[in-house]
C-alpha cells in the first residue's frame, strides 16, 4: 500500500508538472540562498580564526595602558614600558621564550622619487623569531648593529614594493624623517589579512637607533611575547600580569596600568565583525527562505480548488481520508526532498564559487543546511498537507462542489 | 445478507441553508429498491434527485430520517466504512463527470481499482475493457480537456462500471449523449441489469431513456410524487 501510495504521488506530481516545478522552485530559491549566503558567511570567520593562529597562538602581547585598543603607542598617560622591563620579562620569568621590544611610529620612508607612509618599527632580532618573519634576501641585524644604533633597517615587502619595484634593494639606501638608513634585508610578504590589513606595510631598523634618531625617547610602546611551548596563555597573563605589577611597584588594590592581551582576544575581536557579517548575510537569506516558502504557500493555496475536488472524487470511488492524505503528504515530501536537494547543491555550489572569489575557506555548515532544508520541507509540508486535511473531513459531495 | 431491501430510505430529509434561505431538497422520502432493480428517476429541475442520489451514494448525509443499505443503517457507519462501501458496492456517475484534470481516460477510469487493491495489470486490463464497453477504447490515452462533453461523460460511466459494483447511481448519463450513443449506453446498461443483476437507479430527463428501466420515479419538490413499474419487467 505504502508503494501505490509512492506511486500515487508520482503520478499527481507528474500530472501537476506547473505545479510540482513552482514548488520545486521555491524550496530551491529557499534552501539554495541560506546555504550559498551562510557558508560564504562562515568562510570569512574561518579565514580570521586561521589568520590569528597564523599570528601565533602563544603570543601575548602586553602594552602600557588599561584599555587596549587605546593603548596604541603614545596613547594614553600610563609609563610607557623600558628595554630593561622587556629584558627582565625574558630573563626572569621561566615561562616566556621570547620577548621582543617594540617601539613604532608612522613616517614616510623615501627613495629616490618615490616614498611611502609606512609603519617605523624599532625593535630587535628577537622580533623576527617570536613572529615568525623569514628573511627573503639579505639579512637580518648584527649585534653591533643593535648596540651601536646604527643606520640599518629590514623592509616588509610592501614597502620594497612600492619604493623599488623591480630593483633590488638590499645595499640602498633609504630615508626615514632625518635618518638615512642603509637596507639590509627583505622580509618575506605574509599578505594581506582577512580584512585587507596589509601586514608587510613596515620597515624595522634597530630600537637604539629608533630610540635615538627617531623618537628621540627610549620608551618601549609594546612588548611581544612568546611564551613556551606547553604553557597555556590563561596561564601566561596570569603570571605576566604578576610579574608586571611587581616590576611597575603597583600597590595592592590599585589598578593595572597596563594591559596583557592574547590572540585569542585579538581573534575574538576580529571574528566578533565576521558574526555581523554572517548575521547579515543569515538575516539576507532567511528573507529568501521567507520568499521561496510564500511562493510554495500560493501556489499551494491557488491549487486548493482543484485539489479539493480531487479528493471529493477521490473519496467518492472509495478511497478513505488516511489514503488520499498519505497521497498528499508523500507527494508534498517528495517535492521538498527534489527541492531540497537541488537547494542543497546550488547552495554549495555558489557558496563555493563565492568563498573563491572573496578567496575564504569553503566552510559548509551542516546545520545551517538541516534548518534551511528542514524549513522548506515544513512550508512545502504545511501548505501541501493542511488544504488536502480539510478537504478529506468534508463530505465527498462538499468536496466535489467546492469553488 | 438479509432479505431487507437493497436500499431503504424512511422519512428522508435534506435540508440546504437556515432559516429563510432554508431548501428542502428531499422532503420525508420514502423509498425502498430492491437487489437487481433498473430504476429511473424523473422530475423537473430542482425537485431533488441529485440530492436523492447522493444520499443514496452515501456522499452526502441526510438532514433527518433513516436510511438502511443490505439492513445496515447508514448513520452508524463511521466515515472509512462509508468509504469502504462506497469502494465495493457503489459506481457513480456525476451529472457534471467529476473526472480528474491532466489524467487520461483510462486513468480515469482507472481510480477505483486501486483503492480496490488491484494489481496494476488487472487495472489497465478492466480499464481497457470497460472503456470498450462505452465505445472510448480509442481515447483510452487522451485527457478530459482532449474530450467532447459526450465522451467525458462515457468516461465517467466507465469508471462507475469497472469495479464491477452491485449498484450503479447515474445522474443523467446520457445528458450529453446524441440519441444513437444514448441508446448503446442505456443497452450496455441494461445488459448489465438483465445478466449480471446489476442494480441501476438512474436520474434522466428523457422518457426514452427512462423507458430502458422497469420502474420510474417522478420526484416533484423533495418529495415521490409517483411510483411505478413500467415495460415489460415484473
Ligand atoms: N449545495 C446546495 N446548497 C444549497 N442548496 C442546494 C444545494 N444542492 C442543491 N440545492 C437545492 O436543493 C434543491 C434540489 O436540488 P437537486 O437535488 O440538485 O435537484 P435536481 O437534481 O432534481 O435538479 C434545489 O432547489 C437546489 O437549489
Ligand atoms: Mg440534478
Amino acid at each position: 500500500m505504502l508503494w501505490e501510495t509512492i506511486m500515487l504521488a508520482l503520478q499527481a506530481i507528474l500530472r501537476n508538472a506547473l505545479r510540482s516545478f513552482l514548488t520545486v522552485l521555491g524550496v530551491v530559491i529557499g534552501v539554495g540562498a541560506v546555504i550559498a549566503m551562510v557558508t560564504v558567511g562562515q568562510g570569512s570567520a574561518v579565514q580570521v580564526t586561521a589568520d590569528v593562529e597564523k599570528l601565533g597562538t602563544n603570543i601575548v602581547m602586553v602594552m602600557p595602558g588599561q584599555d587596549a585598543m587605546e593603548g596604541g603607542p603614545g596613547g594614553t598617560a600610563s609609563a610607557q614600558f623600558t628595554l630593561r622591563d622587556n629584558d627582565r620579562l625574558e630573563e626572569q620569568m621561566g615561562i616566556v621564550d621570547i620577548a621582543a621590544p617594540i617601539a613604532a611610529t608612522r613616517a614616510r620612508a623615501v627613495f629616490g622619487n618615490e616614498n611611502r607612509r609606512t609603519d617605523i618599527v624599532g625593535t630587535d632580532n628577537r622580533y623576527l623569531e617570536a613572529a615568525n618573519w623569514e628573511v627573503a634576501r639579505g639579512r637580518i641585524f648584527e649585534l653591533a648593529e643593535l648596540q651601536s644604533g646604527r643606520a640599518v633597517c629590514v623592509l616588509g615587502e610592501t614597502v620594497r614594493k612600492e619604493l623599488f619595484g623591480a630593483s633590488d634593494p638590499v645595499g640602498q639606501t633609504i630615508r626615514i624623517k632625518a635618518v638615512s638608513c642603509e637596507v639590509i634585508g627583505l622580509l618575506q610578504s605574509k599578505g594581506a589579512s582577512t580584512f585587507g590589513s596589509d601586514q608587510d606595510d613596515f620597515v624595522l631598523m634597530p630600537l637604539r637607533t629608533f630610540h635615538r634618531r627617531v623618537a628621540g625617547n627610549s620608551d618601549v610602546t609594546m612588548m611581544y611575547v612568546s611564551v613556551r611551548e606547553g604553557v597555556s596563555t590563561d596561564r601566561a597573563k596570569q603570571e605576566i600580569e604578576t610579574f608586571m605589577r611587581d616590576i611597575r611597584r603597583i600597590g595592592q588594590g590599585e589598578e593595572d596600568d597596563f594591559t596583557v592581551m592574547d590572540m585569542k582576544q585579538v581573534a575574538t575581536m576580529l571574528s566578533g565583525i565576521t558574526d555581523i557579517l554572517t548575521g547579515l548575510l543569515a538575516a539576507v537569506a532567511m528573507v529568501s527562505l521567507l520568499v521561496g516558502g510564500i511562493g510554495i504557500m500560493n501556489i499551494m493555496l491557488v491549487s486548493v480548488t482543484e485539489r479539493t475536488r480531487e479528493i471529493g472524487i477521490r473519496l467518492a470511488v472509495g478511497a478513505q481520508a488516511n489514503q488520499v492524505l498519505m497521497q498528499f503528504l508523500v507527494e508534498a515530501v517528495v517535492l521538498s526532498l527534489i527541492g531540497g536537494l537541488i537547494g542543497v547543491i546550488l547552495g554549495l555550489t555558489f557558496g563555493y564559487i563565492g568563498a573563491q572569489v572573496l578567496a575564504v575557506p569553503f566552510a559548509p555548515d551542516p546545520v545551517i543546511i538541516l534548518i534551511a532544508f528542514g524549513f522548506s520541507a515544513a512550508v512545502g509540508v504545511v501548505f501541501g498537507y493542511f488544504p488536502a486535511r480539510r478537504a478529506a473531513r468534508m463530505n465527498p459531495i462538499e468536496a466535489l462542489r467546492h469553488e | 445478507m438479509s432479505d431487507a431491501p437493497l436500499i431503504d430510505l424512511r422519512k428522508i430529509t435534506r435540508v440546504y441553508g437556515s432559516g429563510a434561505s432554508e431548501v428542502r431538497a428531499l422532503d420525508n422520502v420514502d423509498l425502498t429498491i430492491d437487489d437487481g432493480e433498473f430504476v429511473a428517476i424523473m422530475g423537473p429541475s430542482g425537485s431533488g434527485k441529485s440530492t436523492a442520489l447522493n444520499v443514496i451514494g452515501c456522499l452526502d448525509s441526510p438532514t433527518s430520517g433513516e436510511y438502511r443499505f443490505c439492513g445496515t443503517e447508514i448513520a452508524s457507519l463511521t466515515r472509512d466504512q462509508l468509504a469502504l462501501l462506497r469502494r465495493h458496492y457503489l459506481g457513480f456517475v456525476f451529472q457534471g463527470y467529476n473526472l480528474l484534470a491532466r489524467t487520461s481516460a483510462l486513468h480515469n477510469v482507472e481510480l477505483p481499482l486501486i483503492y480496490k487493491g488491484l494489481s496494476r495489470s488487472e487495472r489497465l486490463k478492466a480499464a481497457h475493457s470497460a472503456l470498450a464497453k462505452v465505445g472510448l477504447e480509442h481515447r483510452a490515452r487522451h485527457d478530459p480537456s482532449e474530450l467532447s462533453g459526450g465522451q467525458q461523460q462515457r468516461v465517467a460511466i466507465a469508471r462507475a462500471l469497472v469495479g464491477s459494483p452491485r449498484v450503479v447511481l447515474a445522474d443523467e448519463p446520457t445528458g450529453n449523449l446524441d440519441t444513437k450513443r444514448s441508446i448503446e449506453i442505456m443497452e450496455v446498461l441494461q445488459g448489465l441489469n438483465r445478466e449480471t443483476g446489476l442494480t441501476i437507479v438512474m436520474v434522466t430527463h428523457e422518457r426514452d431513456m427512462a423507458a430502458f428501466a422497469d420502474r420510474l420515479i417522478w420526484m416533484v419538490d423533495g418529495r415521490v410524487e409517483r411510483d411505478e413499474q413500467i415495460g415489460k419487467a415484473a
